[in-house]
């Protein structure tokens, strides 16, 4: 049992043995590590079992427990989750309490600033949000623009039958009644993705509320979580809300079609959202400062097909501060979950990074998790 | 072991216990403070009189937080307090007797339940009934009183209250209960030999001398009332503005306080938090103290009078 066990662990980190061999040898000459590791040696083909705690994003949770449940019968690493919110995980990181951190939300400049040490965002996978709304007499998807979503949130756009939402949906009959806005009343990824977007397509909102996990929201009623707004949407005729894709497809919500750069009318499904981050991810290569930093936004991404509410959602590590075993031990894992192992994702609804994606960030991740010696 | 010493330890162990209570409560009051601090120091007058609430300009005015929890659980306290004494009066004076213990336990029974429960059966049953039927017919007949006034979104002030008022009910009736079965046989008796009806012994023998713990009975829905946050925020709409009508979506506290303290990771979002906090326990120990105060009264009337009512035109 030990040995097929050894023997395993053998085997996934042969797998990234290229890059830099014997790159947990280093541990004894390079310089300090923080911590000390619990494989004492700093030998990555140690026996000896690793443990990593993590905490975060609610989000991603259910498929990281499957991950890490997988992955600890797989590989000699045992990874425990606790799904405690994003802002309490980018504390918990900072505060050095966990190994590792997980955000819906990237950490700002200046909160990476006051931290004191590198911390590094790696996407794990794409989240996107979708609208929904209660038409009851509506027989297709219902079509919406970026200035008209931007004022119906700002209370700008009041009535169904308004010219604009005609113009759009040209082949349905809207009712004459009021818009009855829903947006979330607790912190959340979600809301700041949707205020990411109405703030990057809306002038008039970026001046305005601006984008964050909680907003001043000019219009409307809050519900608690995804299912309060889920709640209240169903309830109300006319009313309009925004939620977490994945528990809209799982509750079967009516999702507008959104336009994008390109002009289309894109669905929120999973091909859609995956190219929003391909096409984000492309335009990105060029540039220098992803080569370190993915703390990219997919909102009003590129590309014919790409749907534009996206986002990634990231593992936070702090490779200097965990050692060099717990850090070489989250890469190998990486690999494992986004390269071989995104067929989890997609079975739990989540949208797994696309495959040149998924490669691209894990040699990154896998090049920044080695010690700080690889790279002078 | 002689017994002084086991007295000693005895009373040092009570000791002990007693005072961690206050202790914790100090204790609480001395983090909040300290995480309130930043805000306490610069920004107390915004938060105590504005009604923004912009976490990403770091603008905080709490008032419309204020004014909801008070006003939500004052309209709880309106419909339950004359529910509970009345379930609390049926089940130990007027119902058949056979009737009497099973009543008093289906109300203890609202007790028990989850106020997620609550909440969704608010969200499922309450929130709809109010936006379908309710609401409607008022503002239509009503509508030219303020507070009346739509739009009918459902999730309101209104369902608020009316889902505390089930909430706190049961501790208004079984306090209530307690302190009427307490009221001496004798002066039942009295009052009936002289001739009282049922009704009239209950509001002349018994009330009065009841008095005292019914207002704290009452007292203890309302702290219960003003603390609630599950079931408050999946009903009231959650939204930041000073309600202007008793249909019109509101906020209170300690809602707030469940939605935005878990993703809250900005130092000055998260100082207002604890601020508002502070401002909860505030006013809450200041509702309780109040309320103390104004049962001290009535003890010292009812020990003046024995009790009894002071028949009218005679000064004590």
């Amino acid at each position: 049992m030990m040995v097929t066990a050894v023997t395993a662990a053998a085997i996934v980190l042969g797998a990234c043995a290229g890059d830099h061999a014997g790159a947990g040898n280093r541990n004894s000459s390079g310089p300090r590590n923080g911590v000390t590791d619990s494989g004492g040696t700093g030998n990555v083909m140690t026996s000896t079992r690793v443990d990593i705690t993590g905490a975060g994003a609610t989000f991603p949770y259910p498929l990281y427990a499957r991950w890490f449940n997988e992955y600890a019968q797989y590989a000699n690493t045992r990874i425990n989750y606790q799904s405690i919110g994003s802002g309490a995980g980018i504390r918990q990181v900072v505060a050095r309490t966990v190994d590792f951190g997980a955000t819906d939300v990237p950490m700002t400049d200046a909160e990476l600033a006051a931290a004191g040490m590198r911390i590094l965002h790696i996407p794990t996978v794409v989240g996107a949000v979708a609208i929904t709304y209660n038409l009851p007499g509506l027989t297709r998807p219902l079509n919406l623009s970026a200035d008209v979503i931007a004022d119906i949130f700002l209370g700008k756009l009041t009535r169904w039958n308004d010219d604009r939402l005609v113009a759009l949906n040209p082949r349905v009959t809207l009712p004459a009644s009021d818009i009855l806005v829903v947006h979330r009343a607790d912190g959340s990824g979600t809301s700041y993705i949707f205020s990411d977007y109405l703030t990057t397509v809306s002038p008039a909102w970026a001046a305005g509320p601006g984008r964050g996990k909680e907003v001043p929201w000019p219009v409307g009623l809050g519900g608690k979580g995804n299912e309060g707004v889920a709640g209240q949407v169903k309830q109300m005729p006319g009313a309009i809300g925004y939620l977490e894709v994945v528990y809209a497809r799982q509750n079967r919500l009516p999702v507008a079609h959104i336009r994008n750069q390109a002009g289309r009318f894109v669905s929120p499904m999973p091909f859609e959202i995956a190219t929003a981050a391909t096409s984000v991810l492309d335009r990105l290569v060029s540039n220098s400062r992803a080569a370190t930093d993915l703390r990219v936004s997919l909102v009003d991404a590129p590309g014919a097909q790409s749907y534009p509410i996206a986002s990634f959602t990231w593992m936070l590590v702090a490779p200097d501060a965990i050692g060099a075993v717990k850090s070489q031990q989250l890469g190998a894992f990486l690999r494992w979950a986004l390269l071989e192992n995104g067929d989890i994702a997609s079975t739990l609804g989540y949208v797994p990074l696309p495959t040149e994606a998924a490669a691209r960030v894990v040699d990154q991740a896998e090049a920044l998790l080695s010690p700080p010696a690889a790279h002078p | 072991m002689p017994s002084r010493t086991a007295d000693r330890i005895y009373q040092a162990t009570i000791t002990i216990c007693a005072a961690a209570i206050p202790a914790v409560l100090a204790l609480l009051a001395i983090v909040l403070f300290a995480g309130a601090w930043p805000t306490l120091s610069s920004a107390i007058g915004p938060l105590l009189t504005q009604s923004t609430w912009d976490v990403p300009q770091h603008r905080f005015g709490a008032a419309p937080l204020i004014v909801g929890t008070l006003v939500s659980s004052a309209f709880a306290l309106a419909i339950a307090a004359p529910l509970g004494i009345g379930v609390a009066l049926l089940a130990t004076e007027i119902a058949p007797r056979a009737l009497r213990e099973p009543l008093a336990f289906l109300v203890n029974l609202l007790a028990a339940i989850p106020s997620v429960v609550y909440g969704l059966w608010g969200i499922f049953v309450l929130v709809p009934l109010l936006r379908r039927s309710i609401m409607p017919w008022s503002m239509a007949h009503l509508g030219w009183m303020p507070g009346f006034s739509g739009p009918a979104y459902g999730p309101s002030l209104l369902a608020a209250a009316l889902i505390l008022a089930i909430m706190v009910l049961p501790y208004i009736a079984s306090v209530s209960r307690d302190v009427i079965l307490a009221v001496p046989r004798a002066q039942r008796e009295a009052a009936l030999a002289l001739g009282a009806t049922r009704w009239e012994m209950i509001r002349d023998a018994v009330l009065p001398a009841a008095r005292t713990g019914l207002f704290g009975g009452i007292i203890l829905g309302l702290g219960r009332a003003l603390g609630e946050t599950m079931a408050v925020t999946m009903v009231i709409g959650n939204r930041h503005t000073i309600p202007d009508s008793l249909f019109a979506p509101a906020y209170t506290m300690a809602a707030m306080l469940a939605n935005e303290f878990a993703e809250a990771s900005d130092p000055l979002h998260l100082s207002a938090l604890m601020a508002v906090a502070l401002l909860l326990l505030t006013v809450t120990l200041l509702v309780n103290l109040l309320a103390r105060l104004l049962v001290a009264r009535v003890a010292r009337e009812d020990t003046a009078t024995d009790g009894l009512p002071m028949p009218p035109g005679v000064a004590p």
